[in-house]
């Protein structure tokens, strides 16, 4: 798969070149942000919903290694098999050694955001494992040699077109058939016979309960149902903050995930998994990979009560506009861009700045992460850590010392406003980025504080 | 009342007009409004940019310039809104932080503490509101269409008030316009698409002048109207409120020349 060190900027205005493409892509994630209003709106009580959402979420991360081992003792006398892994490679290393010792070189794999984060999928490939992603937004990208561009919609920024020549291409389906239904049945065949033959599946988990020990997958396509059932291993792939304490919280998260993800009142599989069938193992997977640091971050520990919903992705006008690949990460969008930093500082220091800080993906967030400042805040924590360009620091320092000085920033102002008047294409000219497609401001002769010591001092 | 005047760095050099007009305003409504000449800007620039540090003397310059009000008032939502936040002092942080409570921007100054019953002003025009998101969501000038809440709007209360003006409904009613201070440059051509986004909404539906509570989207959104020669007028609220017509408005519309650059030469400060 490409490989990029491209930054937002750069990546978000190649996505720009097709003008008609954004527009597309703009409306059919405003139209998802709609869809969830009104069926946030179908509940007075959403807001209430999600305050206490996110004091559940708040209490299970103050709490969270008891939680931890408490979900693990009951998942062993469930019968669960439980391993530990700190890291992405360790992840990954566990996932190699069931597979070994099963003697497995293929297998299938429902939808999990965290595989994508440990890079699984590539790992596995490097050795020799083939790995059939079931969920059909994730095939489809994977069928394109592709990452999903958004949580919870993997193939959003493919046309049915587009989907219909790499089905022709992969599937041998007529060319020229962008019928959805008919590339869905094409898609559900060949899936059909990986489904009946594969000996292992793995899920992600949505939620995994402390109290009881079993865990909650949701799904609109059952393929994580399909995958665990026929197969004789399966093995659940889970970040440690995906627990809630009790049972009976799930039905909060469960009512707010579908409405803030895709407007359906549910998700149309909510699965429990908790006792391995007869014959079969069931492997859950706890995995750390830098959540532990992200909970020692006061400032940014709560971007851990995320249920990976995507409301702040189909809300961001700025996301809707660069499209998911522009955010060079696992997960990107709003949730991304907080949550990046903290696995490499020096590789995603462009992400928290792919924003206005409007506010938005705070206001729909189910959980009530404060997104938007945590953009805020990562700005600084960054520019302190080292990671701002040299030229963007003496830029700043200038304009600090300029404001810093109502006399300098006075006549600044004078000389700024008559260069402009007297020599305009000093800055109506392509070195500067405003002037590229919008036009300047008309500089006034005189600013208010100069009439304001004429007329009103 | 005492009211100190705070204006945006951007709103003292480009858009001087605006300052007058929030000025007179306050004063129309019996305020005693002070302008201290030591303010610069509230710092946001470098703040948002990762440089929060280096406002400190941005703070303190708000601080020793504001300490005495009654109330601080500013045509601006979002520099409202960062003083709000993040203004501190190391000289005298008892000052800053009533400073932060004491800070109001225009729109909600008007309804929530002048209780304005009453504008002397007609604007016969479509007008669209831009609502900014720092003064929306920040400071909650008005509801937020992601909440399930109850809609209300100062900035609309105010301008249903003005005569003749005819409020326009529009298909995204909070979306932003891609301002975003260095975001702007840093993200050119994202930020210039959601201003093309933002300009179509109001041009769809058949706005004639935008206006908002915050310059830093207009003076985004007047860029983008000037570079297609849109016919759409950019105006901030105080102007409105102000009573200032657009005053060629109908017979200046001149071929070829958009209504912005007619306004600009009416309405530049020379002399004012």
């Amino acid at each position: 798969m490409s490989v990029t060190n491209a930054k937002h900027p750069e990546l978000a205005a190649a996505f720009n070149k097709d003008a008609a493409r954004v527009g597309w892509h703009d409306e059919t994630l405003w139209w998802i942000r709609q869809k969830r209003d009104k069926a946030a709106w179908t509940l007075p009580e959403w807001e209430e919903l999600r305050e206490t959402a996110s004091q559940i979420k708040l209490n299970t991360l103050s709490n969270l290694s008891e939680y931890l081992t408490a979900f693990e003792k009951n998942a062993l006398a469930n019968g669960a098999i439980v391993h530990w892994a700190a890291d992405a490679k360790e992840h990954n290393e566990i996932v190699h050694k069931i597979l070994q010792q099963h003697k497995v070189t293929q297998l299938v794999k429902s939808k999990s955001m965290l595989t994508e984060e440990c890079g699984l999928n590539d790992y596995l490939a490097a050795n020799g494992v083939d790995v059939v992603d079931t969920d059909l937004g994730e095939r489809i990208v994977q069928l394109a040699n592709e990452h999903p561009s958004h949580i919870v919609l993997p193939c959003i920024h493919w046309k049915k077109e587009e989907i219909g020549e790499l089905f022709h291409q992969h599937l041998n389906t007529p060319k020229g058939n962008a019928d959805p239904q008919f590339l869905t049945e094409a898609a559900r065949i060949h899936l059909r016979e990986k489904f009946l033959t594969r000996k292992v599946a793995i899920t992600g988990v949505n939620f995994a309960i402390a109290e009881t020990g079993e865990f909650v997958v949701s799904t609109n396509e059952g393929n994580a149902d399909m995958g665990a059932h026929l197969a004789e291993v399966h093995i659940a792939c889970m970040g440690i903050e995906k627990l809630i304490p009790q049972r009976k919280h799930l039905g909060v998260f469960l009512r707010l995930l579908a409405r803030s993800a895709t407007g359906q009142p549910v998700t149309t599989y909510n699965s429990h998994f908790k006792t391995p069938n007869k014959n079969q193992q069931l492997h859950i997977i706890l995995v750390d990979n830098g959540r532990s640091v992200q909970l020692g971050r006061e400032d940014f520990r709560n971007s851990l009560k995320c249920i990976r919903c995507g409301a702040c992705f189909n809300t961001c006008p700025v996301y809707r506009r660069s499209g998911g690949h522009s955010y060079h990460t696992a997960v990107a969008g709003p949730i991304g861009s907080i949550l990046a930093p903290n696995f490499d500082m020096k590789k995603n220091a462009d992400l928290p700045f792919a924003s206005t800080l409007c506010g938005s993906c705070t206001n729909v967030c189910p959980v009530k992460i404060d997104i938007h400042n945590q953009l805020y805040k990562w700005r600084q924590v960054l520019t302190e850590e080292g990671h701002s360009p040299k030229t963007k620091t003496l830029a700043m320092k200038l304009m600090a010392f300029v404001l810093s000085k109502p006399a300098a920033f006075n006549l600044g102002g004078k000389v700024g406003r008559k260069v402009m008047r007297w020599f305009p294409f000093l800055v109506n000219n392509k070195l500067n980025p405003w002037y590229k497609q919008r036009d300047m401001p008309v500089p006034p002769k005189q600013s208010f504080t100069e009439w304001y010591k004429k007329n009103k001092k | 009342m005492n009211v100190g005047l705070f204006i945006p760095c951007y709103v003292n050099q480009f858009y001087p007009q605006v300052a007058i007009a929030t000025l007179q305003l306050l004063e129309k409504y019996n305020c005693t409004v002070h302008y201290p000449l030591n303010q610069t800007c509230c710092g946001q620039p470098m703040a948002n940019s990762g440089y929060e540090k280096l406002g400190q003397q941005c703070n303190e310059l708000i601080t020793e310039s504001f300490v005495a009000y009654d109330y601080i008032v500013c045509p601006s939502g979002s520099c409202t809104l960062h003083i709000k936040d993040h203004l501190h002092s190391e000289k005298n942080d008892n000052a800053a932080q009533g400073i932060r409570k004491k800070i109001y921007e225009l729109a909600e100054f008007m309804v929530d503490v002048l209780k304005v019953e009453n504008i002397d002003a007609s604007f016969p025009y479509k007008v669209g509101v831009h609502q900014s998101c720092h003064g929306q969501r920040g400071l909650n000038v008005s509801q937020m269409s992601e909440l399930v809440a109850a809609p209300f709007s100062k900035t609309d209360a105010l301008l249903k008030k003005v005569k003749g003006l005819e409020l326009v409904q529009l298909d995204r009613v909070d979306e932003c316009c891609g301002f975003g201070g260095t975001f702007c440059v840093v993200e050119e051509a994202v930020s210039v698409r959601m201003g093309q986004d933002r300009v179509a909404d109001h041009e769809k539906n058949n706005v004639e002048v935008i206006t908002g509570g915050d310059m830093s989207c207009l003076m985004h959104m007047e860029g983008i109207l000037k570079r297609k020669k849109s016919n759409v007028a950019i105006k901030h609220i105080a102007e409105i409120l102000n009573g200032e017509p657009i005053l060629s408005f109908p017979e200046g519309r001149e071929k070829g020349k958009s209504l912005a650059e007619i306004d600009d030469v009416i309405l530049s400060p020379e002399g004012a």
